[in-house]
C-alpha cells in the first residue's frame, strides 16, 4: 500500500542572524545555520497515526510546520497523495489546508478571543468549502456536537470555556472540513490529568470514524502508546528509530529511545526501571554533525560512531540508526 | 517525636460576588520529618491553595476560615508577620512550576542565591559566594562559576529549576514545598530533577510536600500520598496502598484514568468534572461523579477515618465494604 504522506530527506535550516553572522559573512566564512531538521524521511499511511517523539529542540514541531507550509523547507520532498507540498505556491497551499489541518499545543492561544466558538469552526468552512451560511452553521454545530460541545457551549467565547473545552473547540475546527490528515502538536500536554484521557479517547474515536491519518507530535510517551500505531523517534534534527508502537515500547533499540523510555515516570511504586541514562545535555543544533549525533552522550559509543549512521532496517518495519545495534 | 507539619481542620474561602468559594474545606493531614508526601488531585482540588495557606500567603479575597497549621510544634497562626517571614524561605521553602518566572530576570542567578546566605545567615559576601558555588555544585550545575554570572533567560528550563532547588535548599529548610516541579520539562530532564529532589531530601533531612497531578511522579518519589478532591482530603495512605489498594472511589478513578506506559490496560476517564465550589451542597463532594453514591452521601460529609495502618479514607461506601455492610 502506498503511503498517504511520503516525506523524504526533509531539511529545515534557519540561518543565524545578528552581528556574529554578519562578521563571519564578511570574513568569508560559510554561513552558520541552525539545523532544526536535517534529512528526515518517513511515511504516514491512510488511516494510521504516526507519533513523532522527542525532546524540546529535536525538530519535531518544525517538521509539522513544514508539512503545513507554515515554514518553507530548505530541501527535500513531502508528497501528499500526488501533490508535492514543498513546491506548492501560496494559493495551492491554501487549497491543501482543506485536507491537512493542525491542532496546536496551547488551546487558549490558538483560539481567537473575539469569535464565538461556532464562528471559529465556520472559518475553515468559509475558506475551503462552497457551503452557504446556513449550511456552514449547521456543519459547525454538528462537528462541535461530535467533540462533545453542545449548542449552548457553541455560542460562547473562548474565555468562557475550560481548558479541556477549548482543546475540543480546536479539534472541532481542525476536523470541520473533513481533512484526510491532521497534525496534532502536543494536543494533550496542556491538559489536566482527567482531561487528558478524555482527549485521547476523543481523538481516537474521530480518527476511526472518519478514517483520518494523524501525525501526533509529543514527548508524552504514555499518550503516544495509546494513540499511535507507529513511532518515529527524533533526536537533534534526525530520526534515530522507527517501528510499530508495541515493538518500540517492548524493546527500544536505539540508545536514545532506551534512555527516553527509562526516564518516563511509571505510576507503579514497585516498577522495575531500566537504569539506562545518557550523560550531559543535548548539543547545539548549530554545529555540523558527522556520525552519530548522540555519541558524545552515549554510554555505548565506540570510535566507529564518528562514521555516518543512516537509518537501516533491522527487522521488518523497524529501522534504527545506530552502529552498535 | 512530633510531626513536622500538622494541618488540622483547615478551611480557606475566597469571597466572590456570588458568595464564598470553598476552596479548601476542613482538611487534615500530617507530614513527618524527612518524609516525601504527594498532594495529588485534579486542577481545582485545592492543592496549591493548601500550600499557600501553610505559608500564610492567602490574600484577600481569600481567607483562612478555620483550622490550624502546626509546624515543628508551633501554631503558625500565632506568629507575628515578622516571625512568619523568618519561617518562609528559611524553614519552609517553596519551588514553583515555572522556575523561569520565579527567578529575578535582572539579577544574575548566583547572586540570588548568595543573597540568601547573607540575609538568613549574615555571612560575608565572600563566604556567601563560596557557599553559593557549593550549592550550584550540589544541584549539579555544570561549570558553576560561569553559570552563576548568568541571568535566568540564558539558562534552560531544567537549569532554572535546578537553580530554584538550590535557592530553596540554601537555607536548610525542614520542609520543601514543590508545586509541580517537573511540569513543562522534558522527560529526561524531569527524571533528573526528581532524582535530585529525592537525593537532596534524603541528604539534608528535609521533608518534601510534592504537589502534582502526575501519578507517575508520585510513584517515583513519594513515601505517602494525600489525595484531594474539590477542596477535601478523600484519602491519605502510603504510596503502595494508593496504587495497589486504593480505597476511595475517586482515588481508584484517578489511578484508572491515566495512560500507562508500563502495562496494556484500558484507560477510563473520570466521569463528570470537579463540582463548583461556590456554595457546594453538604455531603461528599464526589457524589455527582460516583457510581456508589447513596442518599447518605448526599446528606452528610463522610469523615476521614482510619482503615488500619496509616491509611485514612473519607467514604461511606468504603466503610460498608470494610465491614461487609454494603453489597458491592
Amino acid at each position: 500500500m502506498t503511503a498517504l504522506l511520503q516525506v523524504r530527506d526533509l531539511r529545515m535550516h534557519f540561518p543565524l542572524g545578528g552581528i556574529g553572522a554578519l562578521l563571519s559573512q564578511l570574513r568569508g566564512e560559510p554561513e552558520r545555520v541552525v539545523r532544526a531538521v536535517d534529512s528526515v524521511s518517513f511515511d504516514v499511511r491512510q488511516g494510521e497515526t504516526l507519533a513523532l517523539v522527542g525532546e524540546s529542540g529535536c525538530g519535531k514541531s518544525t517538521v509539522a510546520r513544514c508539512l503545513l507550509r507554515l515554514l518553507n523547507p530548505s530541501g527535500g520532498s513531502m508528497r501528499f497523495g500526488d501533490i508535492e507540498i514543498a513546491k506548492l505556491d501560496a494559493k495551492a497551499v491554501q487549497h491543501l489546508r482543506r485536507d491537512i489541518q493542525m491542532v496546536f499545543q496551547d488551546p487558549t492561544a490558538s483560539l481567537n478571543p473575539r469569535l464565538r466558538v461556532s464562528s471559529m469552526v465556520e472559518e475553515p468552512l468559509m475558506l475551503h468549502t462552497d457551503l452557504g451560511p446556513a449550511e456552514r452553521k449547521q456543519r459547525a454545530l454538528e462537528v462541535l456536537e461530535e467533540v462533545g460541545l453542545g449548542a449552548d457551549l457553541a455560542e460562547r467565547y473562548p474565555h468562557e470555556l475550560s481548558g479541556g473545552q477549548r482543546q475540543r473547540a480546536n479539534i472541532a475546527r481542525a476536523v470541520a472540513t473533513n481533512p484526510r490528515f491532521v497534525v496534532l502538536d502536543e494536543p494533550t500536554s496542556a491538559l489536566d490529568v482527567s482531561l487528558r484521557s478524555r482527549a485521547i479517547l476523543l481523538l481516537e474515536a474521530l480518527r476511526e470514524k472518519h478514517g483520518m491519518s494523524y501525525l501526533f507530535i509529543s514527548h508524552d510517551l504514555a499518550t503516544v502508546k495509546y494513540l499511535a500505531s507507529r513511532v518515529a523517534v527524533m533526536y537533534l534534527g534526525v530520526i534515530v528509530e522507527t517501528g510499530a508502537t508495541h515493538e518500540i515500547f517492548a524493546k527500544p533499540l536505539h540508545p536514545y529511545t532506551r534512555a527516553l523510555m527509562a526516564a518516563v515516570p511509571v505510576p507503579d511504586p514497585d516498577a522495575k526501571r531500566d537504569s539506562f541514562v545518557l550523560s550531559g545535555e543535548i548539543p547545539s543544533p548549530i554545529e555540523r554533525h558527522t556520525g552519530c549525533r548522540l555519541r558524545g552522550r552515549c554510554p555505548l559509543a565506540k570510535p566507529i560512531c564518528a562514521e555516518p549512521v543512516p537509518l537501516r532496517e533491522v527487522a521488518p518495519g523497524r529501522q534504527v540508526a545506530c552502529h552498535m545495534i | 517525636m512530633t510531626n513536622l507539619l500538622d494541618v488540622a481542620d483547615l478551611t480557606v474561602h475566597f469571597q466572590s460576588d456570588a458568595g464564598a468559594i470553598e476552596a479548601v474545606d476542613h482538611i487534615n493531614f500530617s507530614i513527618r520529618r524527612g518524609e516525601v508526601v504527594g498532594l495529588v488531585g485534579e486542577s481545582g482540588s485545592g492543592k496549591s491553595v493548601t500550600s499557600f495557606a501553610i505559608l500564610r500567603l492567602i490574600r484577600r479575597p481569600g481567607e483562612i476560615k478555620s483550622g490550624s497549621v502546626r509546624f515543628d510544634g508551633v501554631d503558625l497562626a500565632t506568629l507575628s508577620e515578622e516571625q512568619m517571614r523568618r519561617i518562609r524561605g528559611a524553614k519552609i521553602a517553596m519551588i514553583s512550576q515555572s522556575p523561569r518566572t520565579a527567578l529575578n530576570p535582572v539579577i544574575p542567578v548566583g547572586k540570588q542565591i548568595s543573597r540568601l546566605f547573607r540575609l538568613h545567615e549574615g555571612l560575608s559576601a565572600r563566604v556567601a559566594e563560596k557557599r553559593m558555588l557549593d550549592m550550584l555544585d550540589l544541584v549539579r550545575i555544570p561549570d558553576p562559576r560561569r553559570r552563576a554570572g548568568q541571568y535566568a533567560h540564558q539558562l534552560s528550563g531544567g537549569m532554572c529549576q535546578r537553580i530554584m532547588i538550590a535557592m530553596a535548599l540554601a537555607t536548610s529548610p525542614r520542609l520543601l514545598i514543590a508545586d509541580e516541579p517537573t511540569t513543562g520539562l522534558d522527560v529526561s530532564i524531569a527524571a533528573r530533577i526528581l532524582d535530585l529532589l529525592r537525593e537532596l531530601g534524603a541528604k539534608t533531612g528535609a521533608a518534601i510536600m510534592l504537589i502534582t497531578h502526575d501519578l507517575g511522579v508520585v510513584a517515583e518519589i513519594c513515601d505517602r500520598v494525600v489525595v484531594m478532591h474539590a477542596g477535601q482530603v478523600v484519602e491519605a495512605a502510603p504510596v503502595r496502598s494508593i496504587f495497589h489498594a486504593p480505597a476511595h472511589p475517586y482515588t481508584r478513578a484517578l489511578v484508572g484514568s491515566i495512560p500507562r506506559v508500563d502495562r496494556d490496560v484500558a484507560m477510563t476517564p473520570i466521569p463528570g468534572s470537579v463540582p463548583s465550589l461556590l456554595n457546594p451542597p453538604p455531603g461528599c463532594r464526589y457524589v455527582s461523579r460516583c457510581d456508589h453514591a447513596t442518599d447518605q452521601c448526599r446528606v452528610a460529609r463522610p469523615p476521614l477515618e482510619s482503615r488500619g495502618q496509616d491509611h485514612d479514607v473519607a467514604c461511606y461506601y468504603d466503610i460498608g465494604r470494610q465491614t461487609g455492610g454494603v453489597a458491592a
